[in-house]
């Protein structure tokens, strides 16, 4: 029987209240460690197609008379459109339709930042559309953009309230405390850059608008376009078969599918709108930047005293608050914590999720705090983590669901070690050193999610449920999960997914949430046929449905016996056997987080500031891991973007004019094969017990987020010199060399002074 | 009116001034295979082969290639850096992979048993923004060694 209750379901660490329908018969957890096929390295389903270029992405779509679009986009970061006039591009060859300011929600004539949509063309081909472009007048007044942080402060211009916590009495912690360090940490504006550019394909069928859009949430375009069009949900069908890489910035529909959709129902034809790479690195949300004020204080043991802590986080014109402060409140166990995060709002480009957003930048600061604690201390920084640890939330007092942190720390150990030998190697300019960082980060997951199996007379599974791959490998993890249950050989499970007019609904892929969602739903509806089977089996047969497993593409009796699946199945003809799963809830009164340690070895030349990341070591708990070949390439990829992020990538704004300078993948610099160093991971594999009957967690932002600051600590180990501003520059480098060269002196000035 | 050699095929094509190879492998012959993901030569996700040679296509006028062969990805389904790529994981999202088997089916053709070194070298120009490098230099390396061991 179906039973109603209320769970919480969290993404990015935004908590709702989420009434779920449970079934009661729930699977148990399958066993520790490696199963048939879950546990087991897989390569990717999908693998050939994508390596063939066979595998079709919304940019490949291309339809019947498809049309193609260019938008005209503000140049100016804060103007006012006096007077426009589109005719002369309607009278363009080529050109089908152009819309304005008053036409569509998203096209505006007072824009707040660079590249917000003016006008839209679209026209039979792409160079028509572009070419329109410069047929349409336009008339500017172009107005003073708000850039200027002081002057933001000095406004009040938030993008949402500030953001204020506290517990226990932060000044009472500091008065406690043998050691205080006070430090301003700064993080920069970063750009996803997936080398697919957000865009869609935009068709009406009847009533029915038909999206090819490449997205990391199906469903949520679907409801963002079906109240945009006024149109019941399921008259929006979205497909997205393949997607080229997200990273968090296509969560939503973004104003080129509202365009492709609005010019295709004027048009009656299809429309195709693309961001080129340059819109792409305008208008398409990147990590906001962040300026964090941090005070620790901490007893001579290292017990943690008291956090306190603000972080300015500059979103630009919209976007939201990520959770910049989780770490500080939740990562530690210290009593008297207090907090203060707010977004300003300014004429730039808005900010959007990026990979762990929030938790990357906190962690930043407060690792590389914790580190310049350790030092003032004289403690080990991996004992004065472990002296820290909090098995619950000490936010709300709540238990940790499965915390395997201290076992990371456990298996990081030798590989901390390694600084003894590493510091050796220090010659003549060249210093190495050894940093390490901690992880905190969600990736529990929740319900809504569902999932359908199919089982064919032949024995052959098929997995439909509408989520999406965005390159992680889930569709992968899904059929691994399918095949465990069923007893299959992974190559006879199929797995349908990116249309939401073929399976139920799937959760958004962000906040690690794919795998630790939708994995659950596809085991329940796996285990649903496979119990069908076996009661079928046991009908034919003449024997004790109890004693019948499925394993080996066969049904097993437990007193003997083994029938081929296809055996039964096969009696049935063209029948098929169905089963239907759902994501359960999260576990009551738990807090459920991903753990984990890097530790980072660099070389740092004193003389130029040049640094070499050498060595990357990570130890991760996220549950149960379905498919170790998968997780080591999400481990791989989240350090290698951490690594763009700590030393090389920054998106730049002209100060005075709010334009971005950095537009082109040569301006932009992102991680090369050439600056990879080795990376050497594991995974600790130990089912989250408390949580759903696959007691696993998602992996996709963990890896990303204590790269930065054990980098940056491993600098501190090498050369004494604390940075403190990401990207890690060689002006940062030499410019943190002179400031501890300027305290080394001024220590040996106090040394040297007579008494 | 050109000619085009395509993996070993001839096409006729009508090509307007400006038209890039890239543009004409991908919506005159549907050759989608090749990718393009910054169109102005920065990322590699276009690179195909004209006579054994890398060369992005994005920024290489069709009325440029003369008669000289052009190898896509689609050309290349019989390497064997194909099923490498698959075994080592070396695709994520995948939108990078074409260009980078093509790029490294030219450094193997040209360096059977290339050095790590030689591959990051050679691959330096193919952006991967998922990070499959590592296993990108695992797939090159697993292809070397069974050429060796031939």
């Amino acid at each position: 029987m179906a039973r109603l209750i209320k769970t919480e379901k969290e993404v990015e660490g935004r908590y709702t209240e989420q009434w779920v329908v449970v079934e009661e018969d729930a699977l148990e957890q399958w066993p520790e460690g490696p199963l048939q096929t879950v546990g087991r390295p897989a390569t990717r389903v999908d693998g050939l197609a994508r390596a063939r270029g066979e595998a079709r992405y919304t940019q490949d779509i291309r339809l019947p008379g498809m049309l193609h679009t260019a938008v005209l986009r503000s140049p100016h970061a804060r103007a006012r459109v006096k007077q426009i006039d589109l005719t002369p591009a309607r009278e363009t060859v080529g050109v089908r339709e152009v819309i304005g300011p008053d036409d569509l929600e998203p096209l505006t004539d007072e824009p707040n930042y660079e590249g917000q949509a003016i006008a839209a063309i679209a026209a039979d081909t792409n160079d028509q559309a572009r070419a329109a472009l410069d047929a349409i007048s336009i008339e500017w007044e172009v107005l003073e953009p708000l850039l200027d942080v002081d002057q933001a402060l000095r406004q009040e211009s938030y993008v949402d309230d500030p953001k204020r916590y506290e517990r226990g009495d932060v000044e009472r912690g500091f008065a406690e405390a043998e050691a205080v360090v006070e430090a301003e940490y700064r993080t920069q504006s970063v750009l996803h850059n997936a080398l697919e550019t957000h865009q869609s394909v935009c068709e009406w069928e009847g009533d029915t608008l038909v999206v090819y859009t490449s997205t990391q949430f199906l469903w949520g375009v679907r409801d963002e376009v079906a109240d945009a069009f006024g149109l019941p949900k399921d008259k929006v069908r979205v497909i997205c078969r393949f997607m080229g890489g997200g990273f968090g910035a296509k969560g939503s529909a973004g104003d080129y599918t509202l365009i492709a959709a609005e010019l295709a129902r004027r048009t009656r034809r299809p429309v195709r709108c693309r961001l080129d790479r340059r819109e792409e690195n305008v208008n398409s949300g990147h990590r906001n930047p962040t300026i964090q004020k941090l005070r620790l204080g901490a007893r001579a043991d290292g017990t943690l005293t008291a956090i306190d802590a603000e972080y300015m986080c500059l979103l630009g014109w919209g976007g939201w608050l990520p959770p910049t402060a989780g770490p500080a409140q939740m990562l530690y166990a210290c009593d008297h914590v207090r907090t203060l995060e707010y977004g300003l709002r300014l004429n730039a480009p808005p900010m959007d999720a990026f990979r762990a957003p929030g938790f990357v930048e906190g962690t930043f600061g407060l690792e590389c705090a914790l580190d310049e604690l350790a030092a003032k201390l004289d403690l080990d920084p991996l004992e004065l983590r472990r002296r820290n640890h909090t098995d619950h939330d000490p936010m709300d007092e709540r238990p940790f669901s499965g915390k395997e942190l201290m076992e990371c720390y456990r298996r990081a150990e030798p590989h901390w070690e390694r600084r003894h030998e590493v510091r050796a190697r220090s010659e003549g300019p060249w210093k190495h050193g050894v940093g390490i960082a901690t992880q905190l980060w969600y990736g529990g997951g929740g319900p809504p999610s569902y999932a359908w199996v199919r089982l064919s007379g032949d024995g052959t599974a098929t997995v439909l449920t509408a989520m999406q791959d965005i390159g992680t490998g889930t569709r992968t993890a899904m059929a691994q999960i399918a095949a465990e249950e069923l007893g299959l050989p992974i190559d006879r499970v199929t797995v349908e997914l990116g249309d939401t007019a073929h399976g139920p609904y799937a959760t958004v892929s962000g906040g690690s949430s794919t795998t630790p969602s939708v994995g659950p739903a596809v085991r329940a509806a796996a285990g649903d046929v496979a119990r069908q089977i076996r009661e079928i089996a046991a009908q034919r047969f003449d024997l004790e449905e109890r004693l019948l497993s499925l394993s080996g593409g066969n049904v097993n009796s437990a007193d003997g016996g083994s029938w081929p699946l296809e055996e039964i199945t096969g009696m049935l003809g063209d029948g098929q056997i169905l089963g239907k799963g759902a994501r359960g809830p999260n576990p009551a009164g738990m807090r459920v987080m991903t753990y984990g340690i890097q530790v980072a070895e660099v070389a740092v030349d004193v003389e130029t500031g040049e640094i070499v990341v050498e060595r990357i070591y990570a130890v991760h708990d996220i549950g149960r891991v379905i498919n170790p070949l998968g997780a080591e390439s999400q481990i791989e990829g989240g350090i290698i973007q951490a690594i763009g992020h700590s030393l090389s990538e920054q998106r730049l704004l002209d100060p005075k004019t709010g334009k971005v300078l950095t537009q082109t993948l040569d301006a932009y610099k992102l991680p090369t094969i050439a600056d990879v160093p080795e990376i050497v991971s594991e995974l600790i594999d130990v089912p989250d017990a408390h949580l759903t009957n696959l007691g696993s967690k998602g992996l996709g932002e963990p890896p990303i987020v204590p790269t930065a600051a054990a980098i940056a600590n491993a600098i501190r180990d090498a050369t004494g010199a604390d940075v403190r501003s990401l990207p890690i520059t060689r002006e940062e480098m030499l410019r943190a060399l002179r400031e501890a060269e300027e305290r080394r002196r001024a220590t040996e000035r106090v040394e040297a002074a007579p008494a | 009116m050109i000619e085009l050699l395509v993996n070993g095929h001839t096409h006729e094509l009508e090509a307007p001034v400006g038209r890039t190879l890239a543009e004409a492998l991908r919506l005159d012959l549907g050759l989608t295979g090749t990718k393009v993901a910054c169109g102005e030569g920065h990322c590699g996700a276009c690179t195909v082969q004209l006579e054994g040679v890398p060369v992005l296509s994005c920024i290489t006028l069709v009325h440029t290639v003369g008669d000289r062969q052009v190898t896509t990805i689609e050309g290349l389904d019989w390497h064997p850096l194909v099923e490498a790529f698959v075994d080592a994981d070396a695709t994520q999202c995948g939108f990078c992979t074409p260009g980078q088997i093509v790029s490294a089916s030219a450094l193997l053709e040209a360096n059977p048993s290339p050095s790590g070194e030689e591959i990051k070298h050679a691959m330096a120009g193919n952006l991967c923004r998922c990070g499959t490098y590592p296993k990108i230099e695992r797939a090159i390396h697993a292809v070397a060694a069974q050429k060796e061991g031939n």
